[in-house]
């Protein structure tokens, strides 16, 4: 087991022993790097590579074609509506969580925090069953709303509906240790120097928060933007109406158009590499 | 109700009335009232057509199916987490952020996109499956397509669970156990992996939780054969489909007490997790 040894021995932030001299690089070191990444390449990169491959394979001008489709631009319209509509008020949402569980203490309070992250442990297929037993029909609700004529499943509401469901968290999630580790002196003081509560909000608090709530924001733009199985319970899939971009790409693949479909992987796709970039700049501006 | 008074206990911060107004009132109409309204559904049913339905065979298929493969990907990640946040952490390489940064990539790509790009991929004359399949290797349209799903849409969990922990192992201690004449390979057993040990546990958990109830990636890559690739997510999917409610109800509350059986493993051992960096 002797060539384990340098796997073990740090490389950044101290110095290398000296029993086992400055040779930098080591050969199991370096097996361990390459096995990681071309892993990594095979794993992530390719499926992502694939996805652009296919989606120019015939050419820009049918790839252009393509998602210019009336039901794929109208598939891109309603996927950017959900994130405009949903995002927001889940950065509400999270704001207010985070305000209360990291400012008040309170009988409570962590199993409320246990409880606002019960979306991320329900199937997304899940999250769309339960409304349908709360607004279709057949639900809780059904009936009541249809003497009313009232209709809200298989209709777009529906789908913002379950995508707030499904991203109630992110923005939460992101405020919460960082509210925690900022303590709340700086309002205090605020509060006592006799700022009022949205002055002490806007002037302290929020300019604190501003990059962790966007990085939570990013994040759930990406699962609004990219949410399948719960919106395909709710939506009812009514081509060129309730379709969001995630539907669309399953129906053209079941059309056997390929091409389409990638077409239309390919701008989420994108939207998913951009979500990383910002991530990964919005994660630099939080650590200086 | 004192809870909602301003004593004077909770500090001189104003908002707590509201604050815990809207989050009780936003919980409860677009996450509670919902979950309640599945579960009085599958009450509804009774207990033995609700034992009826969710003890078919066909429903007994597909937790077998589905858990087989969710441990098959919970394996694979927990293997490819620890080598990745390993060599994240403890190395310096070229390309090394981008690495980091692209670790996440499975979180951001939407499931319905990674499940046509791994179907595409590995389909028999995909890139990859144009090599396995010679050898009798199938991976789309059969169970190892599914299992490689579950992987792909959660392979950040563990690694991004342990590479905090792992940044955080004392380097000083390894040091001293070196100094006193300890081999890399003691070091790295006694105390590198006891230090990553919870984080690794959390991570292989939450990536377990998360592959129960995939769906957008399965439905592309797996065939969707009763009996033999057939998930729980989908047989939901396809009751209601069927428009056959009740078994959609009963089968999504199996998922749901799954899915709460797992949150109170991930909590209990987070919470382990956490005594445990505080005692070091």
């Amino acid at each position: 087991m002797q060539n384990v040894t340098d796997l073990v021995r740090p490389v950044s932030g101290s110095k290398p022993s000296k029993r086992h001299g400055s040779k930098p690089v080591r050969i199991s070191q370096r097996i361990l790097i390459i096995s990681a990444v071309l892993l990594s390449v095979l794993l992530i990169g390719v499926p992502l590579l694939v996805i652009f491959t296919y989606a120019f394979r015939e050419g820009l001008a049918i790839y252009l074609t393509q998602i210019s489709q009336p039901a794929t631009l109208h598939a891109i319209w309603l996927t950017v509506l959900t994130a405009i509509v949903v995002v927001p008020i889940n950065m509400a949402f999270g704001i207010c969580v985070a305000w209360l569980v990291t400012r008040f203490r309170f009988f409570g309070r962590r199993l409320l925090i246990t409880f606002i992250e019960i979306p991320f442990s329900v199937s997304p297929i899940v999250a769309g069953v339960t409304y349908l037993f709360l607004y279709g029909s057949q639900g809780l609700l059904g009936p009541i709303l249809e003497s009313y004529d009232i209709k809200i499943m298989f209709t777009i509401p529906a789908i913002f509906l379950v995508s707030l469901f499904v991203t109630s968290p992110f923005v939460a999630r992101e405020l919460i240790p960082l509210m925690q580790a900022q303590g709340s002196e700086d309002e205090e003081a605020a509060i006592t120097l006799g700022a009022n509560g949205l002055q002490t909000f806007f002037y302290v608090t929020l300019p604190n928060i501003r990059w962790a709530l966007l990085y939570g924001a990013v994040l759930c733009n990406a699962r609004v933007m990219g949410e399948f199985g719960a919106v395909s319970v709710v939506s009812g899939a009514i081509r060129g109406q309730t379709n969001t971009l995630p539907l669309q790409i399953e129906l053209l693949f079941n059309d056997y158009n390929v091409t389409g479909a990638f077409a239309a992987s390919s701008t989420l796709a994108l939207i998913a590499v951009v979500t990383l970039v910002l991530k990964y700049l919005l994660e630099r501006k939080q650590l200086s | 109700m004192s809870l909602f008074s301003k004593s004077s206990q909770r500090g001189i911060l104003p908002g707590f009335g509201l604050t815990l107004g809207v989050t009780l009132l936003y919980f409860a109409i677009i996450v509670a009232l919902p979950l309640l309204a599945m579960l009085y559904k599958s009450v509804n049913l009774g207990w033995s057509d609700f034992w009826t339905i969710v003890s078919s065979d066909r429903a007994v298929a597909t937790y077998r199916i589905t858990i087989s493969a969710a441990l098959l990907a919970t394996l694979l990640n927990a293997l490819f987490g620890v080598l990745l946040a390993w060599v994240l952490v403890r190395y310096e390489f070229p390309g090394k952020r981008l690495l980091d940064a692209v670790v996440d990539l499975p979180f951001a790509l939407p499931t319905a996109v990674a499940g046509l790009a791994l179907v595409t991929v590995f389909s028999a004359n995909g890139w990859f499956g144009r090599f396995l399949e010679p050898f009798g290797v199938k991976v789309a349209y059969a169970p190892l397509g599914i299992a490689l799903a579950m992987m792909f849409t959660s392979i950040p969990f563990v690694i991004r669970t342990v590479q905090p922990v792992l940044e955080d192992v004392a380097t000083d201690v390894e040091e001293a156990a070196r100094s006193l004449g300890a081999t890399n390979w003691q070091i790295f057993a006694n105390i590198i992996w006891p230090a990553i040990l919870p984080a690794f546990v959390a991570g292989c958990s939450l990536s377990f939780a998360r592959s129960l109830g995939e769906f957008g990636a399965i439905v592309f890559i797996s065939g969707n054969l009763p009996f033999e690739t057939e998930v729980m997510s989908l047989l939901v999917f396809i009751r209601l489909d069927e428009y056959d409610y009740p078994a959609a109800a009963a089968i999504a509350t199996v998922m749901l007490a799954i899915a709460f059986v797992m949150l109170f493993i991930t909590n209990s051992i987070q919470a382990w997790q956490l005594r445990y960096a505080e005692r070091n």
